[in-house]
Parts: C-alpha cells; structure tokens; sequence
C-alpha cells in the first residue's frame, strides 16, 4: 500500500535525452534482488559512475548538489523504454521521485509508475520544449503538482493541465492499490472461471 | 451483421470477466510464466497479505536470466543469483507451480519453453514479468509483459486490470531474398516507425510474407514488436501454427483438438476489419539489417552508411544521433560493412531456437571464425540443445572455434557474467543495443543469426548475401 498522494512543491531536474531506456535507470546487473531496498544506488547508475566507481566528471545531472531533494524530473521523449522491469519505477521511487514530465512513456513504463505512486505526466511538444527553457532560464524554479486538479503550477501562476487515467488517478490518490480492486471481484471471477475452464494444466508433464 | 472484428478485438472480448464504468477492464489471463528475476517480489507480497496463488496450474516458471551457461555441474559464482534462484524453487515449491528450473531436461529461456511444451495457443491470453513475451503473439495469442505489481495480481486472481488496446497492422508482402530473414523484417519495421511507433498499440502481422513464415520465424518477430513500442505483436493462426502445436505435451489431444481447431479457425481477423492504423513493407526490397546505435531503431541495411547527424533536421534526433555515434566510437557516413567485431552472440529468446542454429551452422560449416574473434553459441533451451548435439551442429560450432555453451538468456541481458568487457564490438542476434546492455561499456551490433555468423568468419560486420551457398542456406528447414 502506498501513502495517499498529496499535492507537493518542488524544483525539478532536467534530463533532455530521449528514447531513455529501463536499461539505463536500473542496469541489469541490479536485478538479483529479491526486494526493493538499496535501488536508489542502481539509479542511472552507468550515466553517474565511472568504471572505478568514482562519480562522473562533471556530474550526471541527479548528481549536481542542488538536486538533491528534487522530486519531479523532466525528460525527453518516450521514456522508459525496453524491458519491463519495475526496478524502474522503484529505484525512481526510492530516490523521491514523484513525478515525471515527457510527451510520452513506453506503455509497461508508464502501467508499473501508476502503480507506485510515480506519476507520469504527459505534456504536448510546445509545452515540454517550454519547460526545458523555462528551467534553463530559471534552474530552480518550482513547480506544484496538483493530480486532484490534474494540473501543474508554474511560477508565473499560470497551470498545465494534463490527463491521466481517471481509475488509476482515484487509486493513487487514495493510496489503494489495484490487487484489492482485483481481489474484490472474486465473484466476478468466479463466475466467468465456471463458464470458460482452464484450457491447459502446467503441471502436466512437469517435474 | 456484427462488424467485421481484428483477432485482437476477439481475443479481448473473450476474456473479459467485467468492466466497471470509467474502470479498465477485468482481463482474465489464460497462461502466466515466471521467472526469477521480476517474481521474487511478487511472491512476497502474496505473503505479506497471506494469499495463495489462485491457478497454479495456468503458471509456470523457469530460470533463465540470471542462470550461468557454464556446465551445469559448475557451483553458480554469483552469490546474489544463486539466491535469487533458490528463492524461485522455494517459491514454486510453496505455491505448487511447476517449475523447469536448472538440471531439468525442460529448462529454457521462457519465451523458448512455452511454445515447446504446447502451452502457448492461439487465442490465449498469456503474460508474463518480460517485455519479450510479445514472442507468444506468433501463435495468434494475445501476450505482453508486465510489472512485477502485475504479476502479483495474476498470481492472486488469475486477471489484471487493462484498458482496451488500439490495433496496428503491420502488412508484409512478397518474398524475402536468400539471406534475408525474419529478424531483418522486424529490425526494418523497428527502423521505419522507430522505438516508440507502436506505443500504446497491437501489431498484427499480416501480408504473404508473414503467411510463408514458419512458427519460429515468426517468432522472432513478434519477439521485438515490444522493440517497436507495442506491448504486444501477434499473428493469425493458420495450418502452419496448428502443424507445430500438434502432438506437443500440453497441446490439445484427441477430440479436445478439433475442438480447438474448430476455435482457433475463427480467430483471424475479419475481412475488412478496421485497424487504428497500419504500415506496408515490400519484402523483395529488404537487404540484412544491423543496427549501429544504442537503441533498436536505429538501424540500417547492411550496405548501407551510418546516418549523420548533420542529416537530422529535428534536433532532438540530431542529439540522440550524435550521442549514439559516441557511444559506439563510429563515424558519420562510414559504411557499417567492414566495422571490425570482437564478439558473436548467437542465442536469445529472439534467435536461439533450433532452426536459428541451423542457420549459423550452415554458415559455420567447413569455416573458422577470424582471429581474435569470440563466438558464442547459446541454445534458448535444454531441448534445444540436445537437438543440436543431436544434428552434429555443436560439432560444427566447437570446429569453428565456437563456444558451445548451456541455455540461457546469457549475453542478451549480461546478468549471468556473459558479457562484453568496455569498449569491445559484438554481433549479437538478440533485441537490444542499449547502452552497456550486453556488459557496461559494450557495443552491441543487432542483427540476424546469418550476419552474426557471417560477421564472426571475417572478423567485420559482413553480408551473408555474399557467402557461396548462400541459397541453400535459405531453405534450411525449421518448423
């Protein structure tokens, strides 16, 4: 279960690449866990370390002193992409991000944030290329994500709307997750299993 | 008259239990494979509530990510991947899935196992923790991959939760020259559209092309539709789908398979039937592909030069170019023929099923690989393997100077120790040339079991159109 989703404030960190895959946020060398600790180290982990394990120089931009605490990241096109590790949005997670700002996600992406509180924000091509000079003019603008009105606050006052799904924007901001909703419908489920049975049995012929 | 329905549209009416409004869809799930790197969480979670897993018998699980291919008497060196596949069996053992894990004659990479024992068919819906279970799609079934959330939900409920997917036909006519095959098909379609065309989309696969297709072939191509943004790829079930299902261990027998025959021949797609959008490939005009930069769209014919980024009139293409070439140490407008290759990987749940091998050993064959060259042969599964121990194909490979090596999904994912040092070239036939993909610092060539067996004989990315024989290798037999 994760907390209700409030309204918050922050500056943002502005990564420009595009076509960013889950390769890149969490390498796979990081995906022998077996829970979710510790993936805040995994984070980018090749973009922000050298070979020897020193940090880039000069710094990956999460690494740059002033964005630390930084809870929404903007970035290119279509991120996320590839494999459908959740290490992902985890690792986004576990280093407090809490919003994301692109014109668009790699579908499982994009499923796997909604489900940990990580929001992907769509925004069209005028208004993303205005946030990345907005934050070039002015690094540490703030921004306020606001999912109940389904909008972001700029500094000047003016406000971004986007959309989202509405059943995944009830569960986050309730901080329900969708197994519940799932389990809930077990009758539904039965039912539909009494009229289609299963077509295979995997333990058939296995060991 | 109903409208005339895609086979997408019949698969998703069939298997939806309830739809609250303004709600996705309650999505009844036919087949859920499991392996040990996107389940351990799930099964935890499953715990921390005190559920059961609700259909063990429409699961199953294998290892194949994080396993080493090394002889499997070997210990595994790797303490954290030892753990995580213990923690696999005692999870299957827990929740009674059947499992075809390491020393089990059925192990394999998932997306090799399940069409091998008859567990993928036409019409299910099938998902799995792996982006690639797209692959499953080649049999006319409706298959993704999910999040590890995702794969809790299923294991608990044998559903997920699922907005209706838009549908994008991918039509491939004509024929597909001696040394072209299924892989450059989809490295072309992924070239066109680029890693993002199908987001939010099914691809279905039609066209004379994709009808001449065997069941692996196929395979391989809608293996990557995920490469191509979409979640999932399929492809209608014909005579050459039921010829490969027939007489499988978990296929349908007796009257329970004209039964299903009788089913499976109603699911193609209607005539006439609307897709939110489509793309049109020329077979005859496609070349070998291989790709030069760090993400799967980008790639070229073989003859062809490396793209410039001074030839990129949006910016952001222009960034990401110049980025790539970086990455990979090329220059703009070098031919990509001739580029020196360290390592070849022949293997992966896109091409390491048995006709994949054929084909590299039919280059292969009375040849040896350049100096100071490392091929790596790995077979997608255990049946796989005794297959071609069973042809004289690992002769042929261990002659070459190959390493013939256990299945797994190896130098694809470089989780296991196979992997590139810093800096080194590899051909590889898997799905992926993202940065540090196949081993930090490592430059990955995307390309067709045919050119990676070339490419390891002459040391350079080469063109297998230029092999002698090479016409009798187009008709090496797979199913």
């Amino acid at each position: 279960m994760a907390e209700p989703f409030r309204m918050f404030t922050s500056r943002a960190i502005p990564l420009s690449a595009e076509n960013v895959d889950t390769d890149q946020i969490v390498p796979a060398r990081y995906l022998k866990v077996t829970d979710k600790d510790g993936l805040a180290e995994a984070l980018f982990r090749d973009w922000r370390f050298e070979a020897d394990g020193s940090l880039k120089d000069p710094p990956f931009v999460l690494d740059r002193p002033e964005m630390a605490g930084r809870r929404i990241l903007l970035v290119g096109d279509n991120f996320g992409a590839g494999s459908s590790r959740e290490h992902a949005p985890w690792a986004l997670s576990a280093w407090g991000i809490r919003a994301i700002l692109s014109t668009s996600y790699a579908d499982i992406f994009r499923s796997n944030s909604l489900k940990n509180s990580v929001l992907p924000i769509v925004v069209d091509h005028a208004t993303h290329a205005r946030l990345f000079q907005l934050l070039a003019a002015d690094p540490d603008a703030e921004f306020t994500i606001d999912l109940s009105e389904q909008g972001v606050l700029l500094p000047d006052g003016s406000t971004i709307d986007f959309d989202i799904d509405p059943f995944a924007k009830r569960m986050i901001l309730a901080g329900t997750d969708e197994l519940g909703y799932l389990l809930a419908k077990a009758p539904d489920i039965d039912a539909w299993e009494a009229r289609h049975p299963a077509r295979i049995d995997s333990r058939v012929g296995a060991a | 008259m109903s409208s005339p329905r895609t086979i997408v549209d019949k698969i998703w009416t069939d298997h939806v239990v309830v739809q609250d409004p303004g709600a996705p869809a309650v999505l009844a799930i036919d087949l859920h494979l499991v392996h040990e790197v996107t389940s351990p969480q799930a099964f935890s979670g499953l715990r921390a509530r005190g559920l059961r897993v609700r259909h063990p018998g429409q699961t199953v699980a294998t290892a194949d990510h994080s396993i080493p291919t090394t002889p499997r008497g070997l210990p595994m060196l790797d303490a954290m991947a030892a753990a995580q596949i213990s923690q696999l069996e005692a999870n299957c053992a827990e929740f009674g899935i059947p499992l075809h894990g390491i020393g089990s004659p059925s192990q394999g990479i998932v997306h090799v196992i399940g069409p091998q024992l008859g567990l993928t068919q036409p019409g299910m819906t099938i998902v799995c923790g792996d982006s690639h279970t797209s692959t499953h799609g080649a049999f006319g079934a409706l298959a993704f991959g999910i999040g590890t959330s995702e794969v809790e939900m299923v294991l608990a409920t044998q559903t997920l939760l699922q907005r209706d997917p838009r549908t994008y036909e991918v039509r491939v006519d004509g024929t597909l020259a001696p040394g072209v095959s299924a892989k450059d098909v989809i490295l072309a379609l992924i070239s066109r559209i680029g890693i993002g065309g199908g987001t939010g989309h099914v691809f279905e696969y039609t066209g004379s092309a994709i009808r001449g297709l065997t069941m692996e072939q196929r395979m391989t191509i809608c293996n990557m539709s995920i490469e191509g943004g979409a979640r999932a790829g399929l492809i209608a079930p014909d005579d050459t789908t039921f010829q490969y299902l027939h007489g499988r261990p978990n296929a349908p027998a007796g009257a329970a398979w004209d039964t299903a025959l009788e089913t499976w021949r109603r699911l193609p797609s209607d005539d006439g039937a609307a897709y939110d959008k489509s793309i049109t490939i020329d077979a005859d005009g496609l070349e070998p592909m291989v790709t030069y930069g760090t993400n799967p769209g980008m790639g070229i014919p073989i003859t062809s030069n490396v793209p410039s980024p001074d030839d990129q009139a949006d910016p952001g293409q222009r960034r990401a170019l110049e980025r790539a070439l970086d990455y990979m140490d090329l220059r703009p407008g070098q031919p990509i023929l001739g580029q020196k290759v360290d390592v070849v990987f022949v293997g992966s749940c896109t091409n390491g099923r048995i006709s994949d091998l054929r084909l590299a050993a039919g280059v292969l064959k009375d040849r040896h690989i350049a100096d100071g060259v490392r091929l790596m042969v790995v077979p997608g599964s255990d049946e796989v393997k005794r297959e071609a121990e069973a042809e004289g194909l690992a002769e042929i490979f261990r002659a070459a100077g190959a390493e013939w090596r256990e299945s797994g999904c190896s130098m694809c994912i470089a989780m296991n120790g196979d992997q590139l040092a810093p800096g080194q070239y590899a051909v590889s036939t898997s799905n992926r040339n993202f940065e540090g993909r196949q081993g930090k610092g490592g430059r990955t060539f995307l390309a067709s079991p045919l050119t990676a067996a070339a490419s390891a004989i002459a040391g350079v990315v080469a063109d297998p159109r230029r092999l002698p024989g090479i016409e009798a290798l187009a008709a090496v037999g797979g199913r």
